[in-house]
């Protein structure tokens, strides 16, 4: 290959499905941190959310692949710095995940442990009349929620 | 040695403390996983384990990086014996019952908070990324072993009664955790700045006590009650590690 088109890279990249959350792309999460040419070689760089999260290894290897099926080598790695936020998931990505019956995260802010429980709105019917139930739901990015209004347990992205 | 490599020294025995509290914690939890009173624990459970065994895994990477004798994360999780460890004490004893469980993981989860917030502004690039996620993911894990110190230690009768035993008998293990004196030269140095640690870790533990009604039982001396930050282990923790290491120990190199 001649020249390499870094937005096309970037863009295949970003349309690599996370493997937890239905039809949510790493480009949605905001997990795509860097596409660079660098000697020759493209770099792409990835942020991790959670420092557990399992799927970690699976999107790297998915990204890998989605790059050398459209003929390009590439070196694809997570970087820790500067650490992932869920104020970098898209609007798009928000509004996937709403429909998908998770509930968007609020803004993380500056102080990462104020706890505020800020009232989360119910994705099925809107209401603000929703309770935490838990910190933890099936995944550790999620806590479970139940809607007062509609009586619906859903889960709501953490903000983080 | 030169100022260089007795730093270099201090920090590889920084982070491997680190990496091997987390690590520890993570396989305790993950023996509770299909254990707990209701699925909804089983799962902040294992959540808490994953989120430990990342934290875990990238201290141990840069250990490796830091020692820069060729090992991966594998070789320190794997490879190492009882006394290389240097794990708190606290980590290693057994879960108990529910209530010895979240009085360990309470008094863990209070210092774990002090400790990351305080590494927030580390001189250390690579500890201070760390930090800024995991001071994020403990404040989680605090607010759930808090609410149920709260929960169990305001609550019945008997649910008191428990939460107080279980808290007697992890108390004696939370002393160790606020004090290392030898990390001096990365105090200095700003890598480890933890001057608050402390003062936060007691007030958190004072507060949540007296919301759950509890007793704060006796300080002890850390002379009699600690060791583990410098390898000194129970018996518990031989046996914790064999069932952690035997697969990779019969199947030396195998992936999965
Ligand atoms: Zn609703």
């Amino acid at each position: 290959m001649t020249t390499v088109d870094l937005d096309a890279v970037r863009e295949i990249a970003a349309a690599v499905d996370d493997p937890e959350l239905p039809h949510v792309t790493i480009g949605d999460l905001g997990m795509v941190r860097t596409v660079a040419l660098d000697a020759g070689r493209v770099h792409v760089t990835l942020t991790p959310t959670y420092t557990g999260c399992p799927a970690t290894e699976e999107i790297l290897a998915d990204v890998r692949s989605a790059l050398a099926a459209a003929d390009i080598d590439a070196e694809v790695k997570m970087v820790m710095s500067p650490a992932w936020t869920t104020d970098w998931i898209t609007t798009a990505g928000r509004e996937k995940l709403r429909a998908a019956g998770i509930a968007p995260p609020a803004p993380a802010g500056e102080h990462p442990t104020v706890m505020l429980d800020l009232p989360v709105a119910c994705p099925r019917c809107g209401s603000r009349r929703t309770r935490r139930l838990g910190d933890f739901g099936a995944t550790a990015c999620k806590a479970p929620f139940r809607c007062e209004a509609c009586k619906e347990p859903f889960e709501s992205f953490k903000s983080l | 040695m030169t100022d260089t490599s007795v730093l270099n020294a201090s920090l590889l025995n920084h982070v491997l403390r680190h990496g091997d509290r987390a690590l520890v914690l993570a396989q305790r939890l993950g023996q509770w996983v299909a254990h707990s009173p209701e699925l909804e624990e089983d799962m902040a459970l294992a959540n808490i384990s994953l989120d430990l065994l990342g934290q875990a895994r990238v201290l141990y990477t840069y250990a490796a990086a830091v020692e820069g004798l060729g090992h991966d994360e594998d070789h320190f999780a794997y490879w190492r014996e009882p006394g290389e460890f240097r794990n708190p004490l606290i980590v290693e004893q057994p879960n108990g019952d529910f209530a010895h469980t979240i009085a360990r993981q309470f008094l863990h989860d209070a210092y774990a908070v002090a400790h990351w917030e305080a590494m927030r502004s580390s001189t250390d690039d690579t500890l201070a990324a760390l930090a800024n996620r995991a001071a994020k993911e403990t404040s989680f894990h605090l607010r759930h072993s808090r609410g149920w110190l709260v929960r169990l230690g305001d609550g019945t009768d008997e649910s008191h009664r428990r939460m107080q035993a279980g808290l007697d008998a992890m108390w004696p293990f939370a002393a160790e955790l606020a004090a290392r004196d030898d990390e001096e030269p990365l105090r200095q140095s700003g890598v480890v700045p933890d001057s608050g640690v402390r003062f936060a870790f007691d007030a958190e533990m004072a507060s949540a006590v007296a919301e759950a009604t509890l007793t704060a039982p006796e300080r002890v001396d850390v002379a009699t009650s600690g060791g583990g930050w410098d390898g000194a282990h129970s018996e518990h923790l031989p046996i914790l590690l064999d069932e952690l290491q035997v697969l990779a120990r019969a199947h030396p190199g195998a992936t999965w």
